[in-house]
């Protein structure tokens, strides 16, 4: 069992007041909040060895630079990926798909045909959007059901020698649903199509093992799981890596260059064009420590717990309807109270000094599913506690009566 | 009235509100009013998309004067529309397009009118000054 009122100490922010009120922090899937083992290792790059990486000979360069790879490795074994160059550092997951689908154009034809899931949000759904347009591919979409899971034999039935890439979240940022890649991923491999996965959703409450899940591609962002915005990370196989073109060119990509030609450089450099968020990359690191300094199968199995026990709760609400509800989900609730919109909860709930998101979640196809205008989400992490649970349920419980 | 008046009139309203519970309250009322649109006018060409929740606003000219009309599917969000309305409806275009939305700020409805709260709200107030220049053009 978790010691969570130590852990909440690591958070400077989960003891200030929102509104008056403490703060009751339960918008964990847009971002998650930042511990002083983090924000350390920050004051500590830019207070001691702030420099750029890869190309001076000096001492600071040197300790950054060393810092920045060992970061690398530190993600490589998190993730077991067998070579630390199958991991390239991005902005966050949407860099990470962009270069995987700006490489894929020229690797796909026309009449070729790309898979992704009803569960996606914008983000995953535009730059495929792109990529047929660019090529006369065409973007075929796995159906999902009411209970919020993916439509397994529709998927099977959209595999074909013309699938060339797969690309599904691993947990839907809406629902919270966990959808069976490793059952995706066979399946695609068996028509020889490539699998993109989007691990933003699932990094924070399941440690993924790319070997054994035999992905393709797999990406995720740091501020979803203890890091700071703006730093993510794309695992590539090896041999896909190398079939992909540069996505962007600038310097550190680059190995030799004239007018005439330039010759790129190796993984993962290649795909590292500029001087990256190098601070950002060491701190990653530093939050991926701390999350297995706390251990993901507490992590899971308390968020479990919590997400049980607010579920419950929540349902002892008249009216109020939870939207996905497999067995098979992580700790996000996303609901609406009769036809309160959601927009209405989040003002009163915010001046209660509770924190979660309303709207569409940016997957407006998911909300047309269900014909509403979008949820309230409330999305908890390992340092949430039992009795933020019973203030949210009170604030949500007070706004209804104010509302109705 | 002017706008500077009407304005003020309503920060006097809302000085007699002792908290955020009854302000609060108050918008909900306001909210749950009858439509301030008529339905006609409730089509897709007139929404206002916010990320999160939808505004309709509707413009026609009275007497040298712009009479508005809007609804929105929050009940907050018409609240604040109700009140908004009551600023900028039946105004020259001149005077709409010279006043501000300062008083906002004063009746601690601030949040409401950040761009990122996505509610619509932004773009209707700038629709309708947009619809007073266009008006005022027409004068002109």
């Amino acid at each position: 069992m978790l010691d969570v009122a130590t852990i909440r100490k690591d958070f400077p922010i989960l003891s200030r007041k929102v509104n008056g009120n403490p703060l009751v922090y339960l918008d964990n899937a847009a971002t998650s909040q930042t511990p002083q083992q983090v924000i350390d290792v920050i004051v500590d790059y830019y207070s001691n060895y702030n420099a750029n990486i890869h190309r001076g000979v000096h001492t600071l360069s040197q300790e950054a630079t060393d810092k920045y790879e060992e970061a690398r490795k530190k993600i490589q074994t998190h993730f077991n990926a067998e070579k630390s160059h199958e991991i390239i550092f991005t902005s966050g997951t949407t860099h990470g798909i962009n270069l995987v689908a700006n490489g894929f154009a020229s690797l796909i034809q026309k009449d070729d045909e790309i898979i992704v899931s009803a569960l996606e949000h914008h983000s995953n759904i535009v730059p495929w959007q792109m990529l047929c347009e660019k090529t006369g591919a065409t973007l075929k979409v796995i159906p999902m059901n009411e209970e919020g899971e993916l439509v397994m034999s529709d998927y099977d039935n959209l595999l074909s020698n013309k699938t060339k890439l797969v690309f599904v979240n691993h947990i839907s940022n809406a629902l919270g649903t966990i959808n069976p890649i490793e059952d995706i991923i066979k399946k695609a491999h068996q028509v020889d199509a490539a699998v993109l996965i989007d691990g933003a959703q699932a990094c924070p409450h399941i440690k993924p093992d790319v070997q054994k899940l035999n992905v393709d591609f797999y990406v995720t962002s740091a501020h979803k799981m203890c890091g700071p915005t703006g730093v993510g990370m794309l695992y590539g196989k090896e041999t896909w890596l190398n079939k992909l073109p540069p996505y962007q060119g600038g310097g550190e990509m680059i190995a030799e260059v004239t007018f005439e030609k330039t010759t790129y450089a190796d993984l993962p450099y290649k795909f590292e064009a500029g001087t990256p968020n190098i601070c950002g990359g060491i701190a990653f690191g530093a939050a991926i420590d701390y999350m297995n300094s706390i251990g993901f199968d507490n992590i899971t199995a308390y968020e479990n717990e919590l997400l049980i026990y607010a579920t419950k709760k929540l349902l002892e609400i008249e009216g109020l309807r939870i939207y996905g509800n497999t067995d098979n989900k992580t700790s996000v609730i996303s609901f609406n109270v009769g036809n309160i919109h959601p927009y209405d909860i989040g003002s009163i709930v915010d001046k209660l000094g509770i924190a979660v998101r309303t709207g569409h979640h940016c997957a407006q196809p998911i909300m047309d599913f269900y014909k509403i205008p979008g949820t309230v989400r409330a999305s908890f992490a390992f340092y949430n506690t039992f009795e933020e649970i019973d203030t949210f349920v009170d604030a949500i419980k007070r706004a209804a009566q104010m509302l109705s | 009235m002017k706008i500077k008046d009407i304005q003020n009139e309503i920060i006097d309203e809302f000085y007699m509100f002792d908290d955020w519970m009854q302000r609060y309250e108050y918008m909900i009322e306001l909210g749950k009013s009858l439509p301030l649109i008529d339905n006609q006018y409730k089509t897709d060409d007139n929404i206002i998309k916010g990320c999160q929740s939808k505004v309709w606003v509707h413009a026609e000219m009275k007497d040298d004067k712009v009479v508005f009309t809007a609804d929105s599917d929050a009940i907050i969000t018409k609240g604040i529309i109700t009140i908004l309305i009551r600023v900028f409806s039946n105004q020259t275009p001149k005077d709409i397009i010279e006043a501000d939305t300062a008083f906002i700020d004063e009746i601690g409805l601030k949040e409401h009118l950040s761009p990122t709260r996505a509610n619509g709200l932004v773009s209707m107030i700038k629709q309708l000054k947009m619809y007073a220049i266009a008006y005022q053009t027409q004068i002109k």
